[in-house]
Formats: structure tokens, C-alpha cells, sequence
């Protein structure tokens, strides 16, 4: 049907008359999708949270327009969040950044100069210069880079390449490092494999969801709404929540506590109390499949080692596993009482009651989520462990519906920093820089001479800021994250960091956030469908997209900043002369050449990319490579996975994940797995094993017991509250995206700080009311809620952390788990007072 | 009238400044006035809160016109709060200084009508409809019915008084359209037409000026020279006969008629000062003439 | 007595003069009579302060000064204009615009002059400004299955005036659809909902009462909320009824009416029962 722009207003005109009679007039409707049709939809992640929902991206005349919850998907079928809803506005902030920008006085770069807009080749070069030269001065262990659970796959991978290979530093560490690492530690202590056995589906098996430290109803949304209708539709169903804090889980829950902030140790120390006490457990189960442990104690709150509190504690940092019978953990768990439970933590002992009975009633089978209230935690390892320990004792794992499972807060929080494991200590596949196996895979894989890895584990997160500010840490990257916003202790550790005169800071990001302003060079970024991409999501679920629009201006994606960056240094920059012996055919080649022209990763030649209906897309970084860079990455990728020493690892072949809706890996000839280590589930358990916890030598995973300790800083006389931090619905971590929606600003402007409307009044304030909260290290001013969604106790106050404007991260204290180097974002102690 | 503008000769004999003394004085008072109430949301300064309505000064003084809440009291509404103390104050003031001592040295609308009349006498625009004074005392009465009657105050929906004085404060949107009628119904149709002869605001607060104290005197009455300035710039004209030229029928020299507004514009203009601000107490400067009230005298 | 021509000329004079004057003063009276009458209908979108009576007292008692204008801190309160649909000079908002953020001082009541504003409102919850509604169940994002429920977590009084109740989405089969439901008894009309409404159109929005609610026929009573109120039943309940039932079935009256018992196993518990069962079938 052809039609001019004449008839085309005539049609609509007669279709809004119809519309307005309610009538529909045959042929008019399909004028109307006719302009419809020149939206080209495709289907990509959603940008924001773990839970890995797909939309439809339509695209019109080089930009996104709209964008659809895909009614294919299995996660979400159609629906979204609020954020969702608005993905087709995060790229389109009125201030994207598109130029690079360095720090100038008079034409040349000065630390304290005002950021000027330059070239790429000058963004590069002063960028080489300073690595170069902090390279020869110190040594790998000077240069750093910070990156993001946010990355997609091909970026995660390059960038740790590039460090871990190209510069021999292993100081690279994901902001996934804030989020999921006490979930990784305890995974890998427990299991031998990273991420979780069991995936999405539990939530329409499980008869009991016991949500532990997890927000779901805001921070999980979508997922939330698959709880409640499991809930709502299954006779018997039971939620169970526990917080710190009454939030908007506690709606629908059938048991909801609030707890004393770390206690939640001596909970589940209990509920594994009550299992024995009541011989409950599943002798069969821990009789084949369990290992029975303990860790060691007293072992300190990561702080800085002069801090008192790391000089008092008997065993800082250490992790190590003792193996004990179950009667010794049985006595070990003993002391955890229903009576001495339900004192220190505050909840009273029916409920605590409740809980431990679902957990204990074989017949039920229960879902246990979690996730910062678990991980952000100063014993983040071991809370995770001893929920573990519960769900072990019962046998109630890697079955449907039974199920302890870790949510995540980043779109690829597994796809990316743990999957290709950009963390400070580990490998792809869930290798670690530690093992010499594990670097000697690596190496072969990556064409290497044998040590180039360093097998010391480099930087984490907060070492990282602790080194910038000791000037230790001199060439800095940060790329795709917004630390300067997200890391605790903004005053005393982060900024001191970033501005000292020693050292280069970088920032990649596509919008002027807080950690770009306090950079000396900033990268204009390419963002979400402005490029090709693939994130992975709590439930092993690896998601793809095709570039559907150019970034503005000069942005360019985090691969190609990487990738270009590595073309800036020759072999002899970086590597020791007896290294480079070992291969004498890299000499005078480019860390490019080596890395990323290996003959693996440029053995994809440029192609045009097409979807099954014709459509073509860009793939900016193949045009300027000239070869397909996200493929070539991907299946080198894979190799670690289907050939690396641990196994349980599959992903499936590039082109496949075009085609679908993400599969959960692992995937073994093109299948997916669903619940891990069970038979018939799991290709990589055998007829006749059951169950087998194969990332561990004997199979068996590792009850671990770990007991109540007090937190790092608890509230005293002056300082007399508690301080939680963390999230909204409307707004996704440090709101760098979502603040830029004007509706979704509109929704929640500005952070508050809710509050018990007692705890307000002992202090002479009232809802609406400016305060400040202080804590030791800093404060910060802001509007007291004491009604709304979050309904603190006495004694404790939340205050979200997306607010640029009211940097919460001035107050909080960055103690962390000492094993898995998790801040505590959860607990520090704070007063608040009328500003 | 003299052949020079009104006033220009006082100019010439007394010097500008005393020629124009009570005028500046009215107009500081005016602006001042207004400053005050736009202190608050120009700077942030907030001496007076609210409008000539009701306001309330440095967090304790509350002012309310008593005009305004006798009609919210004919509406039926039992009026509770501080308005009642604030009319009461307002009230007390009035009646001390004359009650059209607000017309004059408050009302922003004066503003507009004087430049009207100022206009009306440079263009020399001579034509007038015919309309009498006691009008306003009508429209008075008609408003107080209309709250009566429909149980809101009425006359509030179009008080230009309010609406200019409240649209400098709070945001003027289309009020200034009434403004502008105002000033060209002054200007080409009546002669102080609005001041004059319809405002009921005006006519209220005529009602509390019948004992006030503060007056006018023509005390040096008998040195007028009929030069006639006076006449010419008194936006109530009618009430400077009796005074000054009733001596011989025995009237004070004293205006003592509600609807001088005291704005002291007489004694500006006039050369031989026959005029000056004085008491209704000190009426008997001829001790052997019976003092008698004086009477309005149409023009 | 007869009068000169002169004082009957004077005094017809005086009598068209004052006849004049007054159809002139009360024609003009009447067109502002009935302008201020047309301004009593309140624009729909338009909210008055809290604490304000229904419209027609109101405007019989704000004698317009602004004063609650100048102490309401979030700039939420404004004068109509002379141009606006509203009574020109009152003090309104417009919840999509800036909404009443429900101060517990509520200081714009304390600073009405003349108690337009109720004295006796002190605590913010019981203020009755208007009543949120749902008004569009199609397009609203939570109608559809999506998670927005902004409306809801904006609201102050949230859980009591708007809840969300959990429906199955049928189209989906694994999420729930999130219904947020207004309730009366609570909302004060404080417009947060409407503010935050993420939609180009609010879905939600605060409308005068008169508008937003149905009332009930005064012929009929909800029999479940009269028994709530009263406590009881309000007819005296019924004895205990009989059943005729066959063994291990039972008969709730008041609940779920026919009971089977539940069997945790095939077998009965008195073995008697299986051994002896008609016919000697296993």
C-alpha cells in the first residue's frame, strides 16, 4: 500500500475520528503500523540490574526511539521495571560526553588545569606517556584499572588481557568487587565453582522463599513479581523476609523480621542449631556430598593494617578451612539457642521459630535469596557459607525449588567480572592468577611465554583507592563504573586518591559523573546499544546484542579504547628482556599484535551483520579493526571454558546467542543447564552420582562453621545510629543514568534519609526537615523521611546512595570482609542531627 | 486658577522640595509600603508576609483589612484566628489617622489614578461622564449583599485594589488588564472616576475617617488668593470648600469631611500655605463663630 | 402646598439620578454576583490547602492574603490569577505540578488569618484535600504487569491509602500484576501520586471528592462492613446446624463448607477398614 503524506494525514485523521467513536476502519490500521514498521526492532538486555530482563529496541533513523519488554523472554515475557520502561532515554542525556577531555593549563596538561577538549591521539598519548613512565619508575604493580560488572564480555576480557597479559599487573578489579565477591568467596570455599546451582525457575518451585538481607520488591523487581505470584497462586506458600529495616519485601511477607544489623550469623547459626537439635538434617545427603569445616576466627575487618581494630584481631585476613566431624560442628552450633539467638538479634522467637521449621520440614522446599544485606558484609563470606551450611545439612540444593540462590546487582556482574573473572586474583572460567596450573592454561591459551601472569593477586577495589592516596598506585583506568560515588569513605580514602599529585587518573564513562570530575582525563564512552555486547545474569543466562545506533560524537566503546590503547606499546615497553626471550617472535611487535592479533581473536574477518529478517547492523569496532572483534574474543573466550582445567564452565558458540534469548550455561551441545550438580540436570554429573559437587576434587561441597562476630563499628554514645545504605527502585546505582530520565527523577529527586519518626523527634526533627549525618569520617546533608517506603527501627537509619548531590559514601566506613574484600556498606555507626 | 500649573507657583515661592513634600512623603510611604511586602520574595526578606488583605509583620504583628472581613463575616463565616486582632489594629489606626489615609498613602491603585489625573491635567482632557459620588457608598453596600447573598466574598473576584497590590507581590498575570482599565476609565471617562466615585474600598474606609483625628486645616484661610491650585490636584475637591471658604457661615477651618484623604497635596501646592496638617480638635480658630460641621459640596 | 418649579424639577432630578445610580450599581452587581458564582466551580485539577472547607465556605472565608502561600516551604501553594479557572486570589495547587508534601507542622494552616483554613486540623493524614484515582487502568504501567508501582511508594501514607494488590498475570503465567488500589479512608489528596506518575499523562490523578466517589444508595447497607462495625452479627447467629454427611466428611457452616478429610497415605487409619473393605479389593 503506498501512500503520499497526504493520504497519509487523511488516513490518521480518519483513524483518530474512528478511534474516537471506537471503531476501527479496516486498512487504516495497517497505515498506521506502516510508519510503525520503519522502527526496526531488535532484541538486546535490559542495561541496569542482574536480572538479565530482554526488551525490544526499536530504532529509527539512527536512533533508539522505543523500547518493548520482549514478550518472548523468558525471564520477564514482556514486562519491565520503571527503568525498563525508560531505556530508550539513558543514552540521551542532554550532557553525554562526547570528546575526550584532559586536565590543561595553558595548552598542557596539568593536574590542576581545567579539562580542555582534545583528540583521541593526544587522549592516548599523554595516557602511554604516563603509563610508560610509571611502568619504568615502579613496575607493573603502578599501573591499575578499575572496572565494571557492567562491561560487556568482550570488554571484561580484553581489558584483563590487556593487564593481566599485556602490562603483567594484576591490579584489575571490577566494581563488582562492592557487590558480588562475598557471594564468589563463598561459592568457591563452599563449592569449587563460582555462581549459583540453581536459576529462575525455583521461583515458581519453591514452596518458601526466605529472602535474607535482599530488597527484592525494589531492586529485583521483575523477579519479585514472579515470587508474588508464586505466592499468590500456590496453596501453602510462604514468604519469609529479614532486614535490617522493615522495606516494601515485608508487604507480602508471611514472616518478616528485622534484625539486629549482624546477627544475621547467630540466625542461621541457629537455624542449623534447631536442624540438628530436631535430627532433621539428611543423614544421606551429608553422608555422601558434605564436607564438614571450620574457618578460622577473629580474623579482622580489612581496614587499613594500622587501624586498631586489624592490630587487635588474632588472625586478620586469614581464611583458612579446618576440617572437623559433624559432631564438632554440631557442638560448634550448639551455643546458637532459640533464647540467646532471639536476644542478640532482637526477633522474637516465634518467628525465629517459623523460620528454622521451613528450612528443618523435609517437605518443604524453600528458596533462599540474597544479596548486598549478605555480601556487604564485614563477614560477607561467612554468611553466605552458613546459609549454605542450612540448605547442605537439609540436602534442599540443586534441585527445583530448593535452592540458595545469590542475586546480582549488575547486568553482568557473572557475565563479565566473575565469568572472565576481571577481578584482582582470578582467571577466566574461575581460574586464579594464584595457581600455577591455572596461569600456565592461560598463557597457552593467549600464546604467552610461560610467566607473564604474575602469580601474585593484584590491587582489589579498596586496596586500590588505599594505594592512589599512598602513591603507590600512580597510572589509574577506571572504565565503566562511577567509584568515585560508589566506594565507602569518599573523604578520607577515594578523593585523597584521585587527586594526588602523583598520579594519572582515567575515566571512561559516557556521562560527567562524580569520578570523572575528580579524573585528569576523561574517555567519552559509547554505551549499551551503541555497541555490540553480551552481559551474563544471576542465573548463568548469557545475553547478546547487535549495535543498533552510533555513538554521539566522538564516544567509542570501552573495546575499542582498550584495544587502541594496547597498539600504544611495544613489547620491550612492557616485558622484561628475559621474557620476551621466550618468544623472540614478539620482539618489537605491539601489545595489539600480541593480545588481539593472535591469530585467534582477528580469525573472524569482517562480515556484514545481519539479523534472520535482513536488517543490517554496525559493528563500529569490526569496521575499524577490520576484523570481528567481539567474535574472535568471544571464542578465545570459550576456549577457557570447554578446555580449561575446571570443568562446568560451556558456553556455546558466538552465533548461537544471535539467535536466542540467552542460554544458561553450562551449555554442552547447544543445551543449557538449568540446576547445577544433579544428575539428569547437569551434563557433567554421571549416571548413578546423584549429586556431585564437582568443582571440588572429592565432590563434596563444604559445610563451614563460622560464628557470630560483632561488626567493625557498632553505634556508641556520640555516634547513635546505625547506618544502612543502598538502593530505589527508580534509580539504579549511582543514578548516572537513571537521575538523566526526567521522570524518573521526578519519582525520587533527591536521597533522604529515612528514619524511625521517634528517633526524628528525640532529635528535634520533623519529616521534610534537613539533616545532617555524620559519622567519623565525614557527613552529609539531607531531608528526613520518617513516612514512605523504607521503615527503619529505632536505632537505625537508611540513606539511599544514587544521589550525586548527597554523597553518602562521605560518611560510611570502608571496613570490608577481609576474605573476600567486600566493603560493609550495610553498618557504620552515624548521628544525625538538625542541620 | 492661576495661569501657571497648579502647584508651580508654590514651586516658585516655597522651593521644589516643600512644594512637593507630602507628595514624596506619599509616595516613600507607598513604595515603601510595597518595598516591604516584596522584600520577602525578591530577597528573601521577610519583614511583612502576606498582602494589604492580611498580613502578618516580623512573625508578630498581624494586619487585616476590616473591609475584607466584614465581608468574610456576611459570607457566615465565623472568622477565627488572628485576623480579628488584625482588623481591630488596623481599625484603632484608621480611626485615629483617617480612614482614607489608606487611599492615600497605602492603596497601590492611587499610584495609577494620580497618574491618570496628572495626565488628564497635562493633556488637558476636559470631557467627563456624569457619576455621583456617593456612588461608592452603593457599591459598598452592594458588596456587602453579594457576600450575603452568595455566601463568598464576591467583590474579591474583581477588586482591582486587591489584584494590583497582590499581583506586585504574588504574580501579576492578567490583573494588569483591570489596572489598565481602572487608569483609562480615569483618564477619558470620569475624572478621578475610580478614587473618586467607585471604589468601595475607598468608600469603606471613608466610614472609619467620620471621627478620625488627624485632619487637613485651611487654618490660614484667610490669606487664599483663589489661585485654585488647590482645587485643581484634590482628588475629592468637594471637600475643601466648606473649610476655606466657610468662614463665613461659621465653618472651621478644619476638613473635617471622611473623604479627605489626607495626602497633604493641598498643602503642597499652595503658595501662601494656607494649609496644614492639624486636629479635628483644633476647628475653632474663630472662637466667635459657632462652630458648625461642615457639609460636602458638589463641585 | 405647591412647589416651586425649580425644587420639583430638583428633586425629579435627584430621583433619576439616584435611579440611575442604582441599576447601574446593581447590574454591575449582578454581573459580578454571577461571576464570582461561576468561579465556585473549582477546576478539577485545581487543590485547595489542606484544611480548606468545600469550596463555597472557602471562599466565603479566605479573605485572599497569601499568607499560607508564603509559609508553605516546598513553593507548593500559589494565588489564582485573574485569568485562571480558579477564584482569583485563593491560594490552590496542582498536584501535577508541585504536590503537598504534607508537612506534620502543616504550617500554611497555622498561618491563615482567618480560619479559611481548619484550626482543628492538626494532624497533616486527616487532611481531605481531594482523592486520588486511578483513572486510566490501560495505560497504567502497573495495570500492565510492569513494575513501576511508583505511585505507590511516593505516597506517604503508604499501605493505607494506596495498596498494592496482587493479581496473577494470566497473559505472563509466572509474574503477578501489582494493582495499586486507592483507598479513601486514608488518601488525603496530597497529590504525590499524581507528581510522580512516570507516565506523559498522569494514569493517576487527584480529583475533588465530589467527583471522585460514588455514594451509595441510602436504601442499602453493605451487610459484611455493618457486621465489621457492630462487632457481631446484626441478627442474632444461628444455632449449630446438622449434617447429613457420609463418615470422614465434615461441614463448615461458617467457612469453607464441605470438608474431606485429608489422607497423608491411600490407607485408613484403622487397618480394620482396609482389611474389611467390600468387595476384598486391595
Amino acid at each position: 500500500m503506498k501512500m503520499n503524506r497526504r493520504d497519509f494525514i487523511k488516513t490518521n485523521a480518519i483513524a483518530a475520528t474512528a478511534a474516537a467513536a471506537g471503531v476501527t476502519v479496516p486498512g487504516v490500521s495497517s497505515a498506521i503500523s506502516k510508519e510503525e514498521i520503519k522502527i526496526r526492532w531488535d532484541k538486546a538486555p535490559c542495561r541496569f540490574c542482574g536480572t538479565g530482563c530482554s526488551v525490544l529496541v526499536g530504532t529509527k533513523d539512527g536512533r533508539v526511539v522505543a523500547t518493548q519488554g520482549d514478550p518472548d523472554a523468558p525471564v520477564n515475557r514482556g514486562l519491565n521495571c520503571i527503568k525498563g520502561y525508560f531505556l530508550s532515554k539513558i543514552m540521551y542525556g542532554k550532557d553525554r560526553l562526547t570528546q575526550p577531555l584532559l586536565r590543561m593549563t595553558n595548552g598542557k596538561y596539568d593536574k590542576n588545569g581545567e579539562f580542555t577538549p582534545i583528540t583521541w591521539d593526544q587522549a592516548f598519548d599523554i595516557m602511554a606517556e604516563k603509563w610508560k613512565e610509571t611502568l619504568k619508575k615502579k613496575g607493573p604493580t603502578a599501573v591499575g584499572m578499575f572496572g565494571s560488572g557492567q562491561w560487556t564480555v568482550w570488554e571484561g576480557y580484553a581489558a584483563s588481557k590487556l593487564y593481566k597479559a599485556g602490562f603483567r599487573s594484576n591490579n584489575i578489579d571490577p566494581n563488582a568487587r562492592h557487590c558480588m565477591a562475598s557471594a564468589v568467596g563463598a561459592f568457591i570455599r563452599g563449592f569449587g565453582a563460582d555462581e549459583p546451582m540453581g536459576c529462575y525457575d525455583d521461583l515458581e518451585h519453591a514452596d518458601v522463599f526466605v529472602l535474607w538481607g535482599s530488597n527484592m520488591a525494589e531492586m529485583h523487581p521483575i523477579l519479585w513479581s514472579r515470587l508474588s505470584d508464586t505466592r499468590l497462586t500456590k496453596p501453602g506458600s510462604e514468604v519469609h523476609v529479614l532486614s535490617t529495616f522493615r522495606n516494601r519485601c515485608f508487604d507480602l511477607a508471611d514472616n518478616g523480621m528485622v534484625f539486629k544489623p549482624q546477627t544475621d550469623l547467630a540466625i542461621l547459626n541457629f537455624i542449623a542449631n534447631y536442624i540438628i537439635q530436631n535430627k532433621a538434617y539428611n543423614k544421606d545427603f551429608i553422608g555422601k556430598h558434605v564436607n564438614f569445616t571450620r574457618t578460622v576466627t577473629d580474623i579482622g575487618y580489612g581496614l587499613r593494617p594500622e587501624h586498631p581494630l586489624e592490630k587487635k584481631a588474632k588472625n586478620p585476613g586469614k581464611g583458612k578451612l579446618t576440617k572437623i566431624s559433624f559432631e564438632e560442628y554440631a557442638k560448634s552450633v550448639e551455643p546458637y539457642t532459640l533464647e540467646y539467638t532471639a536476644e542478640l538479634s532482637g526477633v522474637p522467637k516465634e518467628q525465629l521459630l517459623k523460620l528454622a521449621r521451613v528450612y528443618a520440614d523435609p517437605k518443604k522446599k524453600v528458596a533462599s535469596y540474597w544479596t548486598m544485606g549478605f555480601n556487604q558484609h564485614t563477614r560477607g563470606v561467612w554468611v553466605n557459607g552458613l546459609l549454605y551450611n542450612v540448605h547442605l545439612l537439609m540436602g534442599k540444593i540443586s534441585e527445583p525449588g530448593n535452592s540458595p540462590f545469590s542475586l546480582t546487582g549488575q547486568p553482568s556482574a557473572c557475565g563479565t567480572a566473575r565469568e572472565v573473572g576481571t577481578f584482582a586474583h582470578r582467571l577466566p572460567a574461575d581460574l586464579v592468577v594464584k595457581k600455577k596450573a591455572h596461569r600456565d592454561f592461560a598463557e597457552k591459551i593467549w600464546k604467552l611465554p610461560e610467566g607473564t601472569i604474575p602469580a601474585k593477586p593484584g590491587y582489589h577495589a579498596v586496596l586500590q583507592n588505599r594505594m592512589l592516596k599512598d602513591g603507590k598506585l600512580n597510572a589509574y583506568w577506571v572504565m565503566c563504573n562511577n567509584n568515585m560515588q560508589a566506594a565507602a569513605n569518599l573523604n578520607e580514602e577515594t578523593y585523597p586518591g584521585y587527586r594526588n599529585p602523583e598520579n594519572f587518573i582515567v575515566v571512561s564513562d559516557p556521562y560527567p559523573t562524580v569520578t570523572a570530575q575528580a579524573a585528569d582525563l576523561i574517555l567519552p564512552t559509547a554505551m549499551w546499544t551503541e555497541k555490540e555486547g553480551a552481559y551474563g545474569n544471576a542465573e548463568r543466562r548469557t545475553q547478546f546484542w547487535r549495535q543498533q545506533v552510533k555513538a554521539p560524537g566522538e564516544a567509542k566503546s570501552d573495546l575499542w579504547q582498550i584495544m587502541e590503547f594496547s597498539k600504544r606499546f611495544k613489547v620491550e615497553d612492557v616485558w622484561p628482556e628475559e621474557l620476551i626471550a621466550k618468544k623472540p617472535e614478539y620482539r618489537g611487535k605491539t601489545l595489539y599484535e600480541i593480545l588481539f592479533r593472535n591469530g585467534q581473536v582477528d580469525k573472524y574477518p569482517k562480515q556484514k551483520v545481519t539479523d534472520s529478517r535482513g536488517n543490517v547492523y554496525d559493528n563500529d569496532e569490526m569496521e575499524h579493526f577490520g576484523f570481528y572483534v567481539q567474535k574472535g574474543l568471544f571464542e578465545e573466550y570459550r576456549l577457557f571454558g570447554t578446555q580449561g582445567p575446571k570443568k562446568g564452565h560451556d558456553l556455546g558458540e558466538f552465533d548461537q546467542y544471535h539467535k536466542v534469548r540467552g542460554l544458561r550455561w553450562p551449555v554442552v551441545n547447544g543445551k543449557e543447564t538449568l540446576w547445577r550438580y544433579r544428575e539428569g540436570y547437569d551434563p557433567f554429573v554421571k549416571p548413578g552420582e546423584g549429586v556431585k559437587f564437582y568443582g571440588k576434587p572429592d565432590g563434596r561441597a563444604n559445610i563451614i562453621f563460622a560464628p557470630y562476630e560483632p561488626p567493625a563499628e557498632s553505634p556508641d554514645a556520640e555516634y547513635d545510629l546505625w547506618l544502612s545504605t543502598g538502593r530505589v527502585l527508580e534509580h539504579w546505582h549511582s543514578g548516572s543514568m537513571t537521575r538523566r530520565v526526567p521522570e524518573l527523577y521526578r519519582a525520587f529527586p533527591d536521597a533522604v534519609v529515612f528514619m524511625h519518626p521517634d528517633d526524628a523527634r528525640a532529635r528535634g526533627l520533623r519529616r521534610g526537615m534537613m539533616a545532617r549525618v555524620i559519622s567519623r569520617r565525614g557527613e552529609i546533608e539531607v531531608q528526613v523521611e520518617t513516612r514512605g517506603r523504607n521503615r527503619p527501627p529505632r536505632g537505625l537509619v537508611f540513606v539511599p546512595w544514587f544521589d550525586a548531590g548527597r554523597l553518602v559514601n562521605k560518611v560510611t566506613l570502608d571496613a570490608t570482609d577481609p576474605l573476600s574484600k567486600e566493603t560493609d556498606y550495610k553498618k557504620c555507626a552515624v548521628k544525625v542531627v538538625k542541620a | 486658577m492661576s495661569a501657571l500649573r497648579p502647584g508651580q507657583e508654590a514651586t516658585l515661592r516655597k522651593g521644589w522640595w516643600r512644594a512637593h513634600k507630602w507628595l514624596l512623603l506619599r509616595r516613600v510611604s507607598q513604595f515603601g509600603i510595597l518595598a516591604l511586602f516584596l522584600l520577602g520574595p525578591w530577597a528573601g526578606l521577610w519583614i511583612v508576609k502576606g498582602n494589604l488583605a492580611s498580613s502578618l509583620t516580623l512573625d508578630v504583628l498581624p494586619l487585616t483589612d476590616p473591609y475584607v472581613l466584614l465581608q468574610s463575616f456576611l459570607t457566615g463565616h465565623a472568622v477565627a484566628g488572628t485576623a480579628l486582632a488584625g482588623a481591630a489594629i488596623v481599625t484603632v489606626f484608621y480611626l485615629i489617622v483617617g480612614g482614607r489615609v489608606y487611599c492615600s498613602w497605602v492603596c497601590p491603585v492611587n499610584l495609577v489614578t494620580d497618574l491618570a489625573a496628572w495626565l488628564r491635567r497635562r493633556l488637558n482632557i476636559k470631557g467627563s461622564a456624569r457619576m455621583s459620588r456617593q456612588t461608592r457608598y452603593w457599591v459598598l453596600g452592594l458588596t456587602f449583599v453579594l457576600a450575603f447573598l452568595t455566601g463568598t466574598i464576591a467583590w474579591e473576584v474583581v477588586n482591582p485594589v486587591s489584584m494590583l497590590h497582590r499581583g506586585l507581590i504574588f504574580g501579576m498575570g492578567f490583573a494588569w488588564a483591570i489596572v489598565l482599565a481602572v487608569f483609562l476609565f480615569d483618564l477619558f471617562v470620569l475624572r478621578h472616576g475610580w478614587c473618586g466615585h467607585v471604589c468601595p474600598v475607598g468608600a469603606f474606609y471613608s466610614l472609619l475617617a467620620m471621627p478620625s483625628v488627624v485632619r487637613v486645616s485651611a487654618a490660614a484661610r484667610e490669606k487664599c488668593d483663589d489661585c485654585m491650585d488647590c482645587f485643581a490636584v484634590c482628588p475629592e475637591q468637594q471637600v475643601i470648600r466648606p473649610a476655606l471658604k466657610g468662614a463665613d457661615q461659621g465653618i472651621g477651618p478644619v476638613i473635617l469631611s471622611p473623604n479627605c484623604t489626607n495626602c497633604g497635596r493641598c498643602i503642597d501646592v499652595c503658595a501662601l500655605d494656607v494649609f496644614r496638617f492639624s486636629t479635628r480638635f483644633s476647628n475653632a480658630t474663630t472662637p466667635h463663630i459657632r462652630v458648625a460641621q461642615n457639609k460636602e459640596v458638589s463641585p | 402646598m405647591a412647589r416651586t418649579p425649580s425644587s420639583k424639577l430638583s428633586r425629579r432630578r435627584f430621583l433619576v439620578d439616584t435611579a440611575r445610580t442604582a441599576s447601574g450599581v446593581l447590574l454591575f452587581g449582578l454581573g459580578v454576583g454571577l461571576y464570582a458564582r461561576r468561579s465556585e466551580s473549582l477546576p478539577a485539577t485545581a487543590i485547595r490547602p489542606p484544611g480548606a472547607g468545600p469550596e463555597r465556605d472557602f471562599l466565603g472565608a479566605c479573605i485572599r492574603c497569601g499568607l499560607c502561600v508564603r509559609d508553605c516551604p516546598y513553593d507548593t501553594l500559589r494565588l489564582a490569577r485573574p485569568e485562571e479557572p480558579v477564584a482569583t486570589g485563593t491560594p490552590f495547587f496542582e498536584a501535577r505540578k508541585i504536590p503537598c508534601e504534607m508537612c506534620e507542622d502543616i504550617p500554611c494552616v497555622k498561618a491563615c488569618p482567618t480560619g479559611a483554613l481548619d484550626k482543628d486540623l492538626t494532624n497533616i493524614d486527616d487532611a481531605r484535600m481531594g482523592l486520588a484515582v486511578l483513572i486510566d487502568q490501560e495505560n497504567c504501567l502497573n495495570f500492565l504487569g510492569l513494575r513501576c508501582d511508583v505511585c505507590y511508594r511516593v505516597c506517604p501514607l503508604i499501605d493505607k491509602a494506596i495498596t498494592l494488590e496482587a493479581r496473577h498475570n494470566v497473559r505472563s503465567g509466572k509474574h503477578a500484576i501489582f494493582i495499586p488500589v486507592v483507598h479513601s479512608e486514608a488518601c488525603t489528596g496530597c497529590g504525590k501520586c499524581e507528581h510522580a506518575c512516570v507516565l506523559d499523562q498522569a494514569a493517576i490523578k487527584v480529583l475533588p471528592d465530589k467527583l471522585a466517589k460514588g455514594e451509595l444508595g441510602r436504601h442499602y447497607r453493605v451487610g459484611w462492613k455493618e457486621k465489621q462495625r457492630a462487632g457481631k452479627s446484626l441478627v442474632t447467629p444461628d444455632v449449630e446446624h446438622q449434617y447429613n454427611l457420609p463418615e470422614g466428611v465434615e461441614y463448615d457452616y461458617e467457612g469453607e463448607g464441605l470438608k474431606m478429610k485429608q489422607h497423608d497415605t491411600p490407607f485408613a487409619d484403622n487397618p480394620l477398614d482396609t482389611l474389611n473393605r467390600k468387595g476384598g479389593k486391595p
